[in-house]
C-alpha cells in the first residue's frame, strides 16, 4: 500500500524477492524499505503499536507488519510467502517476502520463480554461511537476472570495509561460478538505516547505490530480439454475432519475444502453418506486440488451433518432444517417486506424464549429486526425467522462464508436487551438458 | 559482472510495460486462464470499484464475444441505492446474467439472525457459500487485493476452497510463474483474485485512463450522516442513528463501497477523478483504515471470515 502524491508518476513495475535466514534482518529490512519509502501508513502503524502494546513490548515490532496471519503472529515467525507493494517516485515495485524458516527452500522457489531481482542478505559478522551459498543456488536455478548481496549490520562491525570486501568477493566468485549474470553488493544496516534508502555518513569508501536506488534504477525488462518468440494459446474467441460472424480469434499472453503481422508461423505440436493477419491488443490493433502483452492474435488460414497450442516464428520454432529432462524442486509433502504417474503443465497445457527416472538429488549445500535418491521429498531439488503421454513444445529454461518452466500435479488430489525447469540445473554446467545433448542427438538419424 | 558503484541511467528498454498495462495484462491472463480452465465461473460484482474494475478487464479479455461469465451479487439488503442502480444498468448494458444471495432472505427465514449492532457484513459468508453450492460454482472471482489487509497479503491468484469454503493458509498450493493450478475435486472451488497484485491507487489510475464509469458516490456530494465508532455512516432505515447519535449533513465521499451497516465516508470535495486520485495519494490513512469498521474487530478479523468463507 503505497501513497504519496509524488508515486503517481512512477511508470515501471519492478517484481524482487527477499532471501534471509532467521536472524540476518530480513523483517528489518522489509520494514526499512517500506518505513523509509513512506509506504507505511498511520492507521498499519497505529495497529502495530497497539498489537506490540498488548504483546508488553514496549517499542513497535515492526515485524507484525508482515507477519499477517494469526498463527505466524503467536508463534513470531513467517509461515508463508507474502506479497508486498510500495513505490516511489520513479517505480512500483511487488515484494515477495519469503520467510527463512524451515520450508525455505520451496518458499524461495516460489518468490523467486516471478523475481526479475533477489536480495540476499548475509550478516556482516559472520559472512557467506550454508544458508547464503542456498539462496544464491536458488536464484542461480531461478534463473533471477539481477542479484543484490546486502550485507547487514555493517554497524556491528565498525563499517569496516575490508569486511565487506571479503563477504563480497567471496560471494560474487560463488554466484558467478553458478551462472548468476549481475551481482550489486551493498554494504548496509537495516536497523540504523545504512544505504537501504538513504546513503549512509558511516562509510565514506562506498560509492554505490543503495538498495532502494538499486531497485529504482535495475533494468525491468530485457533485450526481446535475443529471446525466442514463444505464444501459448489460452482461449479461442469465436464471438459468432452479427456483428463478428467469422471472427476467430487466439488470446493468449506472449511467453517470451515479439510478433509482427505478416509474420509466418507454426502451431505446435501440429506442425500447421500460417500467417499472422492480425494482432488485436485488448481493443487496439497493432502491427507488433510482445512479452509479456495479452493480446489475441488472428491467422490468416482457418486451420485447428486450440487451446495449450503454441504458436511460434516458423524460422525459429522447438522441437516437441515427449522426453522431458529437467531440475525440479519439490514443494508438496507427499513425495515424488520413480515411476509415479502425474499430470504435467506447461504453459497452458496439462499433459498425463511419468516419472521415469530421477537421476540425483542435488544438496545446495555444497552443489553435490547424490546419485538415485528413488524419491525427492518437500524441499528436495533433484534432476528428473520424465515421459509425457502427448508431445510438449518445450524451451530450456535458460531460454525463457516462461515456456521453459511446468508443473508436476498429482491427479488424485490436484495437489501441486513439484515446480520444473526444463534443460540444464545451472548456467555455469551449460557448455558440458550441451556438448552431451549434441552427442545424444548425433546418435539419432534425423 | 559485479557493480559497486554505479546506477545505470535510463535503463528501461523501448519494451518495458507500463505499470498499468503490465497489470492489465496479467489480469487478462488470470481471466482467460479460468475461462479455459473452469466450467462455471462466477464474478463477484457488489458495485465497487474494485469489481467494476474486474468487469471491464473481463470485457476485454475476451472482445469481441461476449464475458464467457455470469454475475454474483450478495445484497445485504443494506446496499446503497446508487450502487444497485449501477449494478442494474451494467447488467443490462452488457447482457449479463446476474445471480443474487440476499441475506434479507436469511434473515426473512429465521436461518440468519441480525446482529445487535446491525452491521450485516459477517452474515454473507451463509447466502454467499450457499449459492456458490447450489448454482456449482467452480470458479469465483474476487475484487479483493494484497495491498488491502495483512492477511489478504498472503493470499494465493487461485485460492482452493473446499466443500465448505474454508480456507486454510497454511495449506495453500505454492504458487510459481504464471502457471495457476485451479485443480479441485467436486464440490469444492476456487477463489480467483485478478487484482491481487494492485494496488488502491492502480485502481484508480487505471479507471481514470480507461475511463470507466462509477457509481455516484465515489465522488463527494452532500450526505445525511452520523457518527459511530469513528465513521461517518450514512443515515437509514437499515438501523442508524441511535437516540444518541445526532445527524448532520457534509461533503463526504466514499472509498469504498461495501454494506451501508459498516462502511463509513470520508469528508472530502473530490468531485472529480483527478481530485479523487490526488486525495488518496496524499491520504496517510489505508482504504479499508479509514472506512470499515468489521476489519477493526479484532486483530485477525480479516482472517477469520475469510477461513470460513468469506471473500
Amino acid at each position: 500500500m503505497t501513497t504519496t502524491a509524488e508515486h503517481l508518476s512512477a511508470t515501471t513495475l519492478l517484481r524482487f524477492a527477499t532471501a534471509g535466514s532467521v536472524d540476518d534482518g530480513k523483517s528489518t529490512l522489509v520494514g526499512r524499505l517500506l518505513h523509509d519509502s513512506k509506504s507505511i501508513l498511520t492507521d498499519q502503524l497505529e495497529a502495530v503499536e497497539s498489537a506490540s502494546r498488548n504483546r508488553g513490548q514496549e517499542t513497535p515490532d515492526l515485524a507484525l507488519l508482515t507477519d499477517g496471519l494469526r498463527a505466524e503472529r503467536e508463534q513470531g515467525i513467517t509461515i508463508d510467502v507474502a506479497y508486498r507493494y510500495f513505490a516511489t517516485a520513479r517505480r512500483r515495485f511487488i515484494l515477495a517476502d519469503t520467510p527463512g524458516h524451515v520450508q525455505y527452500t520451496r518458499n524461495m522457489v516460489t518468490g523467486a520463480s516471478t523475481a526479475e531481482l533477489a536480495v540476499v542478505l548475509v550478516d556482516a559478522r559472520n559472512g557467506v554461511v550454508e544458508q547464503t551459498r542456498r539462496h544464491a543456488a536458488v536464484a542461480a536455478l531461478l534463473r533471477v537476472p539481477h542479484v543484490v548481496l546486502a550485507v547487514n549490520k555493517m554497524d556491528l562491525v565498525e563499517y569496516a570495509e575490508p569486511v565487506f570486501a571479503a563477504i563480497a568477493e567471496e560471494f560474487t566468485a560463488y554466484a558467478a561460478s553458478l551462472g548468476v549474470p549481475e551481482i550489486t553488493a551493498i554494504p548496509i544496516s537495516a536497523l540504523a538505516g545504512d544505504n537501504v534508502v538513504e546513503p549512509s555518513a558511516h562509510m565514506d569508501w562506498y560509492g554505490g547505490p543503495t538498495v532502494l536506488e538499486h531497485l529504482e534504477t535495475v533494468p525491468a525488462s530485457h533485450d526481446l530480439t535475443a529471446c525466442h518468440a514463444r505464444f501459448p494459446v489460452q482461449y479461442v474467441i469465436r464471438p459468432q454475432t452479427a456483428e463478428h460472424p467469422d471472427y476467430r480469434g487466439y488470446a493468449g499472453q506472449i511467453a517470451a519475444g515479439a510478433f509482427r503481422v505478416g509474420e509466418q508461423i507454426t502451431v505446435l505440436p501440429s506442425g500447421r502453418t500460417s500467417t499472422i493477419a492480425g494482432i488485436d491488443a485488448l481493443g487496439q490493433s497493432v502491427d507488433i506486440a510482445w512479452a509479456p502483452q495479452s493480446v489475441t492474435l488472428r491467422l490468416t488460414d482457418d486451420i485447428d488451433v486450440s487451446r495449450g497450442d503454441l504458436i511460434a516464428p516458423s524460422s525459429d520454432a522447438p522441437a516437441p518432444t515427449q522426453d522431458v529432462e529437467a531440475t525440479v524442486c519439490h514443494v508438496a509433502d507427499q513425495p515424488l517417486s520413480v515411476g509415479q504417474r502425474v499430470l504435467l503443465k506447461h504453459t497452458t497445457r496439462t499433459v498425463k506424464a511419468i516419472v521415469k527416472d530421477i537421476p540425483s538429488r542435488l544438496t545446495l549445500d555444497d552443489l553435490s549429486q547424490h546419485p538415485n535418491p528413488g524419491k525427492l521429498v518437500a524441499n528436495d531439488i533433484g534432476r528428473v526425467v520424465v515421459r509425457t503421454a502427448e508431445p510438449l513444445a518445450l524451451d530450456a529454461y535458460a531460454d525463457s522462464r516462461r515456456t521453459g518452466s511446468f508443473l508436476l500435479i498429482d491427479p488424485a488430489d490436484g495437489t501441486t508436487l513439484s515446480a520444473g525447469m526444463a534443460g540444464d540445473a545451472f548456467a555455469a554446467t551449460a557448455g558440458q551438458v550441451h556438448e552431451a545433448v549434441q552427442q545424444d542427438e548425433e546418435g539419432w538419424d534425423f | 559482472m559485479t557493480t559497486f558503484a554505479t546506477v545505470s541511467e535510463g535503463t528501461d528498454s523501448p519494451f518495458a510495460l507500463s505499470h498499468l498495462d503490465s497489470l492489465e495484462s496479467e489480469a487478462v491472463h488470470i481471466f482467460r486462464e479460468v475461462a479455459g480452465e473452469f466450467e462455471r465461473p462466477v464474478i463477484l460484482f457488489s458495485g465497487g470499484k474494485d469489481s467494476i474494475v474486474m468487469l471491464h478487464l473481463a470485457l476485454k479479455a475476451f472482445a469481441p464475444a461476449a464475458v464467457p461469465f455470469s454475475l454474483l451479487h450478495v445484497d445485504t439488503g443494506h446496499n446503497f441505492p446508487e450502487v444497485l442502480a449501477y449494478r442494474d444498468r451494467t447488467v443490462a448494458e452488457h447482457g449479463l446474467r446476474l445471480h443474487v444471495a440476499s441475506v434479507q432472505d436469511y434473515i426473512d427465514r429465521g436461518v440468519l439472525r441480525e446482529r445487535p449492532d446491525g452491521v450485516r457484513n459477517p452474515l454473507q459468508t451463509l447466502p454467499l457459500t450457499e449459492k456458490i453450492q447450489a448454482e456449482r460454482f467452480d470458479a469465483v472471482f474476487g475484487g479483493g487485493r494484497r495491498d488491502e489487509e495483512k492477511a489478504r497479503a498472503k493470499e494465493r491468484v487461485f485460492s482452493l476452497r473446499d466443500e465448505f469454503s474454508a480456507w486454510d493458509p497454511r495449506r495453500q498450493r505454492p504458487e510459481l510463474w504464471q502457471l495457476y493450478n485451479g485443480r479441485h475435486a467436486p464440490g469444492e472451488h476456487v477463489r480467483v483474485f485478478p487484482l491481487s497484485n494492485w494496488t488502491e491507487l492502480d485502481v484508480w489510475q487505471y479507471i481514470e485512463r480507461e475511463g470507466i464509469e462509477l457509481p455516484e458516490i465515489y465522488f463527494a456530494h452532500e450526505r445525511e450522516v452520523f457518527k459511530r465508532s469513528g465513521m461517518w455512516l450514512t443515515a437509514g432505515e437499515w438501523g442508524g442513528p441511535k437516540e444518541s447519535e445526532s445527524v448532520e449533513t457534509r461533503l463526504v465521499r466514499y472509498r469504498t463501497v461495501g454494506d451501508m451497516s459498516c462502511t463509513g465516508a470520508v469528508d472530502s470535495d473530490a468531485t472529480t477523478l483527478d481530485a479523487v486520485i490526488t486525495e488518496i495519494a496524499a491520504s496517510r490513512l489505508t482504504e479499508r483504515g479509514a472506512t470499515r469498521a468489521d476489519d477493526k474487530m479484532s486483530e485477525a478479523a480479516m482472517e477469520d471470515r475469510k477461513r470460513e468463507g468469506y471473500f
